[in-house]
């Protein structure tokens, strides 16, 4: 596949460009630190050649020393010495640099589509995809980066050196000009043959992953059946695949490592083949035969440098072609010119034949879905699974927008409401609580400016009050990886806090109380219902104690609305709403 | 958590875990032979020089050119014997590495389904999964650069002090005066080494939960207007990485030129002393320019070891942490294997069960999970035990099944005089006639006979719809659009959470035990499912001795006996309607329940 090679290298060519003009300052300092060390490379060979030939082999030949031409070649080898460090410390530092800023930046800009793309996009992208999106498909995309300069070095080395052969002696000249373009294409047939292999060993790895995952997730079964023996049998032939990819891999390698100490090796010994010849002929002195000899030596490593960087391309190309998508994913959520109504007290909320529709999906998940919840009013949104309570839910705060139709805040459509408004007047409290990896007030605040009272008196109303009180630290405990480990149920009700705090004249509860006790879940509801202006509050629930609380349910199947009432009429007259009441009702048995 | 605590030395670890690798030690002297020789082939140039300036160029009579190219033709023989020598020696060191990984690999696998952490909390499992994975993959892909790096490393230093040693010993004690102050410093540059990095990993952990948060809080994000200040979190924990690392590039660097600076003053100083030795008659001009060359390879090691050391700690992290979880003695051990003479089977035919006095605590000191429960089972009786969370219910099943075994008392199996100690019965047998359907009836990514045969391997496609027919779920099975053959997808999850337990519920069935453990879904299901769900499990257990952990009060109401469990103790025990009638926890536990469901009708017993 010659052709789709080629693409590759043009194709890896151009990203090695974006790297560059993603940070042209950087790269340029790393280069000339990389140009640096590569002058004083030469030199250092140069200064060797200078030493044998105007200190060493005199000194010898004529049984004495002169101190000032013997201080002048320390001067030189140190000097060359510090200049060449100097050299590598640019290089590496300053390509370090471009690396690690070229990922922040991309970091940055993935991170901020995230945050700036709606839900419906969220929702399309497995959220397992996204995090190695950010994480290391980005860190994959630069990894090159940091060998580039010094790559790019090795190229100015390699035309120096051929200059100064070219001057030195131009038959030597011809061993270089041999030796240099054979380590190059040694360089690139090893990227060509190692890249099919690591992605299968790569691809291999992520197999004995899988198995590992569901053979453990199965723990009990695996052991109750006493199916031991077979799972070990079942992950032991695919870790066996992955030693034979891991081997092949080691091959090529096992390979290419001598054969690239090798060549500047028989260079050095093909240059002293031919250099003796011509220094006993005449044509060019012992210090320099030395130069060239100890400039081979010297050569073998930064020369690997190109050999680096083009066997990591792929890789860097794959995984930047994972993160392109993302950075180019339009559908930003626009916002309209209008302020919120600044009224008190609960908002009226009003739907206006709303549908919505996921892509790709045959059927809508809503349709035609009308109702209205006065300001003040509770309504439970009652459904069986896949009924559309969820989007439903969203619609409400603009999680996302309708297909059809609107959705009316005090009579406003909520995609005219200017950026921020709509957050403002209506908390959510999802499905899965999300708790930042933050203190217990910050995950409440989250950067709201109130006080401690406002805090303690949020989570007195979610109940949370009990065990946030037994916290180490408190309110200042932190919360998540690091922090303490709360249960499902204090989870939700720190989310719960999180939603009264802001006194919003809407909230929507999304099956958000499962795990909380329905005295609690009463209690919440009571205190928001008991207060001087009384919040809206829809509620998506299951469990007729929360049902119960509301002036009205609204019963959804197949994302239409079928029925609406009080609790006691839809039991009489809607009969999958009484089989899925005691359906729920069952399965929550205190057993 | 600046410095990584070190609770055993590299080499403690590594002694370790050689005892649990014995692939590793196959054909290592030949592999270091091998070395030998790889490391050997690198001070042939040098001597090519030495030999072409002292005898090749300036030889008593004059240029000898003859004797320099035999010389050169020497040293590419000897070149490419070093390149092939080096070859043989990268590829058998990659084989024995992978070869002992894949190993421990998957002894590590197998011993974490003996342990019974796997059967706790879901959080603790994912890092299970790392010690198989990660963790290994972490020592391969040292092993595939710095192992041997490493090793050709010190045998270069080796050699080149040989040769070194015997060109001139003045000069060798002078290169090796000059390196003195680098091998101390190299302690204070690996401390260093290990504490920056130390802080670029916690760095990645901060980046990578802040970078979740504008996944999987999108909606929070959202829905409280708060895109500003999670993207200035964001920023912060990206900017925090980004000077961690680079502060980490720097040391490294500083470490990296070290080498080449002593390098310098190591050239300089040979040149000068070498130049008065050579007056004094003692070195050739030859030998000095081949001490400049071999002076390059002292230095490698020292580089090399600065790149090396980041990944080397980050595989002896990852070994340490798999040996440790070797170290872990199963909490259960099968007798056939701990104690073959002792090994039982199980009497044949249905089983009972007798706990004797039994007592279970979780962790020594802790509230006991069940205290002194002394009951017996008759064979064939399909007993319900009910109690609310936290009261020990759980704990019987996994007593039953020996995922664990009791603190104090004992188990047996059987009846009458045919009883068998748990603890003494093969787990070959154990697991033949003893199933337990647990909670979350997980499937595997594969068809639904695949699940099925998982109770009962060998059997076809045929004889599973067979046995969903025999359940009365052949019309379920037929409905789905390619029966039996219909894939589940991951963890079963393009099927309902119903339909999961229907499944898991053929797959015990297969299984044909003699003993069945339910631990009953609490997870909803709809109506229909519910109706099928019910008679299922009346075919599967029927004649079998059942114990139901029973989230529903109507599978008490099915039973022929229930359990009341709290705290630890068996409270109550009788029939649904006995007990329903007395005072006690079940009554209330019902009344509560009717209470909750008021104006309802009863569902169908």
């Amino acid at each position: 596949m010659p052709r789709r090679r080629d693409a590759v290298v043009r194709r890896g060519l151009r990203h090695v460009g974006r790297a560059i003009a993603g940070q042209p300052r950087m790269f340029t300092l790393a280069l000339l630190g990389s140009s640096l060390y590569a002058a004083m490379t030469v030199a250092s060979a140069f200064v060797i050649g200078a030493v044998t030939q105007r200190v060493v082999l005199p000194a010898f030949a004529q049984g004495h020393a002169r101190a000032a031409t013997l201080t002048l070649a320390v001067v030189a080898i140190v000097g060359v010495a510090v200049l060449k460090i100097v050299g590598i410390l640019g290089r590496r530092l300053f390509a370090g640099i471009m690396g690690y800023r070229l990922q922040a930046d991309t970091r940055r800009r993935v991170t901020g589509q995230y945050l700036r793309l709606p839900l419906s996009w969220h929702a399309r992208h497995p959220t397992g995809q996204l995090l190695s999106n950010a994480n290391s498909d980005v860190e994959s995309a630069w990894f090159f980066v940091s060998p580039l300069p010094f790559a790019c070095g090795a190229l100015v080395m390699i035309g120096i050196t051929t200059v100064a052969l070219l001057l030195t002696d131009p038959l030597l000249a011809v061993v270089g000009l041999v030796v240099f373009p054979l380590v190059f294409v040694t360089n690139i047939v090893y990227s060509q043959v190692m890249s099919p292999r690591v992605q299968r060993a790569q691809q291999l790895r992520a197999e004995v992953s899988e198995i590992a995952h569901e053979s453990f997730d199965a723990g009990l079964v695996v052991k109750t059946l006493g199916r031991e023996a077979d799972e070990t049998r079942r992950f032991a032939v695919r870790a066996d695949e992955l030693r034979d990819g891991l081997v092949a891999v080691g091959r090529v390698r096992g390979l290419f490592d001598p054969l690239m100490e090798a060549l500047p090796s028989l260079g050095t010994l093909v240059v002293l083949l031919i250099g003796a010849g011509r220094v006993a002929g005449g044509a060019t002195t012992a210090g320099d035969l030395i130069s060239i000899a100890y400039l081979f030596t010297l050569l073998a490593l930064p020369v690997r440098a190109i050999g680096w960087v083009l066997a990591d391309l792929p890789r860097a190309l794959a995984g930047y072609d994972r993160v392109t998508p993302v950075l180019d994913a339009t559908g930003e959520t626009a916002y309209g010119p209008e302020p919120a109504p600044t009224r008190d007290g609960g908002a009226a909320l009003a739907l206006t034949r709303v549908g919505y529709a996921f892509d790709g999906a045959t059927r809508p998940t809503l349709s035609g879905v009308t109702f209205d919840v006065p300001a003040g009013g509770t309504v439970a949104v009652v459904g069986p699974t896949g009924s559309g309570k969820s989007t439903l839910a969203g619609l409400l705060v603009r999680l996302v927008d309708p297909a059809t139709g609107a959705v009316l805040l005090d009579g406003v459509d909520l995609r005219r409401l200017r950026e921020g408004e709509a957050s403002g007047q209506a908390a959510f409290v999802a499905q899965g609580t999300f708790l930042f990896d933050d203190t217990v007030r910050d995950n409440v605040t989250l950067g709201g400016g109130y006080d401690d009272d406002e805090v303690w008196a949020a989570l007195r109303t979610a109940a949370a009050d009990d065990f946030v009180g037994r916290l180490p630290d408190g309110l200042d405990t932190r919360i998540g990886e690091r922090g303490a480990t709360l249960s499902g149920g204090q989870r939700q009700r720190l989310a719960l806090a999180r939603a009264v705090i802001r006194r919003p004249r809407l909230l929507v509860l999304d099956d958000a109380t499962s795990a909380v006790d329905p005295a609690v879940e009463a209690r919440i509801l009571d205190a928001l219902r008991a207060a001087e202006s009384p919040s809206t509050v829809v509620v998506v629930a299951y469990r007729q104690a929360t049902i119960a609380l509301a002036d009205e349910v609204v019963w959804l199947e197949n994302g239409r609305v079928l029925a609406r009432g009080s609790h006691d009429e839809l039991l009489a007259d809607v009969p999958g709403y009484a089989a899925l009441v005691r359906a729920y009702q069952q399965a929550e048995v205190a057993a | 958590m600046t410095v990584p605590s070190r609770p055993e030395g590299a080499m403690a670890t590594l002694r370790r875990g050689l005892r649990l690798m014995p692939e590793f030690r196959r054909g290592l002297p030949a592999t270091f032979a091998l070395a030998l020789i790889a490391t050997a082939g690198r001070v042939v140039v040098p001597i090519a020089v030495q030999q072409t300036i002292d005898r090749g160029l300036s030889g008593p009579g004059g240029p000898d050119l003859g004797l320099v190219r035999t010389l050169v033709l020497t040293c590419v023989a000897v070149v490419l014997v070093t390149g092939i020598a080096v070859y043989r020696m990268n590829v058998r060191l990659f084989r024995t590495t992978e070869t002992a990984l894949a190993g421990l690999r998957v002894r590590a696998f197998r011993h974490v389904h003996d342990l019974s952490m796997l059967h706790q909390q879901g959080e603790s499992r994912g890092s299970l999964v790392s010690r198989v994975t990660s963790d290994v993959d972490q020592m391969s892909v040292f092993m595939q650069w710095g192992g041997v790096l490493g090793v050709v490393s010190v045998g270069q230093l080796v050699v080149a002090t040989a040769v070194m040693a015997v060109y001139s010993w003045q000069l060798t004690v002078l290169v090796l005066v000059c390196f003195v102050p680098l091998a101390i410093l190299v302690r204070v540059f690996a401390r260093k080494l290990a504490a920056v990095y130390g802080v670029v990993r916690e760095r990645v952990g901060d980046l990578l939960a802040a970078v979740a948060e504008s996944v999987v809080g999108a909606p929070t994000v959202r829905a409280y207007g708060i895109r500003e200040r999670t993207a200035a979190r964001i920023d912060t924990a990206i900017g925090r990485h980004y000077r961690a690392s680079v502060h980490a590039q720097k040391v490294t660097a500083s470490v990296y030129v070290t080498g080449e600076l002593v390098a310098a003053f190591a050239n300089a100083a040979v040149v000068v002393v070498g130049v008065q030795l050579g007056l004094a008659g003692d070195i050739s001009a030859g030998t000095l320019i081949a001490f400049l060359f071999l002076i390059t390879l002292f230095v490698a090691p020292v580089q090399t070891a600065s790149e090396v050391l980041n990944e080397a700690q980050n595989a002896m992290a990852g070994f340490r942490r798999v040996l440790d979880v070797l170290a872990v003695a199963p909490d259960v051990r099968d007798p056939a294997v701990a104690a073959p003479d002792r090994a039982r089977e199980l009497p044949r035919g249905p089983l009972g069960v007798r706990f004797e006095h039994v007592t279970f605590r979780y962790a020594p000191g802790a509230r006991p999970a069940l205290e002194d429960v002394d009951l017996a089972v008759a064979p064939r009786q399909r007993v319900a035990i009910v109690g609310e969370t936290g009261s020990g219910k759980t704990t019987f099943a996994k007593l039953v099944t020996r995922l664990m075994d009791p603190t104090e008392g004992r188990v047996l199996l059987g009846s009458g005089p045919e009883e068998v100690p748990l603890t003494e019965v093969a787990f070959a047998s154990l697991r033949a006639r003893v199933v337990m359907v647990p909670q979350d009836g997980f499937l595997f990514d594969a068809t639904i006979a695949d699940n099925v045969r998982y109770g009962c391997p060998g059997m076809t496609d045929g004889d599973v719809a067979a046995a969903f027919d025999q359940l009365g779920l052949g019309p379920w099975v037929e409905g789905l659009e390619r029966g039996v053959a219909t894939p589940v997808g991951q963890r079963g999850e393009s099927l309902s959470a119903g339909e999961r337990q229907l499944v898991a519920i053929a797959r015990a069935y297969v299984a044909d035990p003699d003993l069945l453990v339910l631990d009953e879904a609490t997870s909803a299901v709809d109506p229909a499912t519910e109706r099928r769900l019910t008679r299922a499990l009346d075919t599967l257990t029927d004649g079998r001795t059942t114990l139901t952990i029973a989230h529903r009060l109507s599978t008490a109401e099915r039973a022929d006996e229930v359990l009341v469990v709290d705290a630890g103790r068996v409270l109550q025990r009788g029939r649904h309607v006995d007990l329903v009638e007395a005072e006690g926890p079940y009554a209330r536990l019902h009344a509560s329940w009717r209470r909750s469901s008021a104006g309802q009708p009863q569902p169908a017993a």
